[in-house]
């Protein structure tokens, strides 16, 4: 699947992410869909109820506000996103077993580097394969 | 009767219960998913036995979590 999103969406996940070290940031990824792929077009900065440099829960009453946002947008949930500290993107072992939605896409930033790493993943039955995600601005893609 | 679910009305039979929803909705892995009706999140030893009302509007939230 092709999943689109624009540059100034990603600089400011990794500013959010980053001012949230040493913790795990989250939060929903939301946009539109047509038969060229999806287009990330709202990304939901949302509590880490765990507050913990290695793991992640959404707050379900966070959700249900995000749902709604989205819904009066007119964007589709598309799943989730979640940045690793201190490990690659690529999901974990924990977030395949958390992973239930066989049909959301699963966004993980990496900040483990100096330079960040973001990759969206399909999720299922235990496996996982990386989406084809394209960051782009009006000038290029990259 | 009409409900809405995940923001879309639907017309489903009188009576249908929450367990019946989520079988026509093919929710998968219904256990990690939060259930909530008209903004109230439904505990999960009532799932089972909760009845849908006409107008009643319904949102499935998968569990979301992870580690690293």
């Amino acid at each position: 699947m092709v999943i689109r999103m624009e540059y100034h969406l990603y600089d400011e996940l990794v500013k959010w992410a980053k001012e949230h070290l040493p913790e795990e940031a989250c939060g929903l990824l939301a946009g539109t869909e047509d038969e060229n792929g999806r287009e990330i077009k709202k990304i939901y900065y949302l509590e880490n109820k765990d507050h913990a440099e290695d793991h992640f829960t959404l707050d379900p009453m966070d959700q249900m506000k995000a749902v709604k946002d989205i819904r009066a947008n007119g964007y589709k949930l598309f799943g989730n996103w979640h940045s690793h500290p201190s490990s690659p993107s690529r999901p974990s072992e924990e977030d395949i077993a958390l992973a239930y939605d066989s049909k959301a896409n699963y966004m993980i930033l990496s900040l483990m580097a100096d330079n960040p790493v973001v990759n969206v993943f399909h999720i299922e039955a235990g496996q996982w394969t990386k989406e084809d995600l394209r960051i782009y601005s009006e000038e290029y893609y990259f | 009767m009409i409900i809405t679910v995940a923001g879309e009305k639907k017309e489903v039979k009188d009576g249908l219960t929450l367990p019946e929803l989520i079988t026509q909705e093919n929710v998968e892995m219904p256990e990690y998913v939060t259930v909530s009706i008209n903004d109230e999140f439904v505990a999960s030893e009532a799932k089972a036995t909760t009845v849908l009302k006409d107008g009643d509007s319904v949102e499935f939230l998968y569990f979301m979590g992870g580690g690293c």
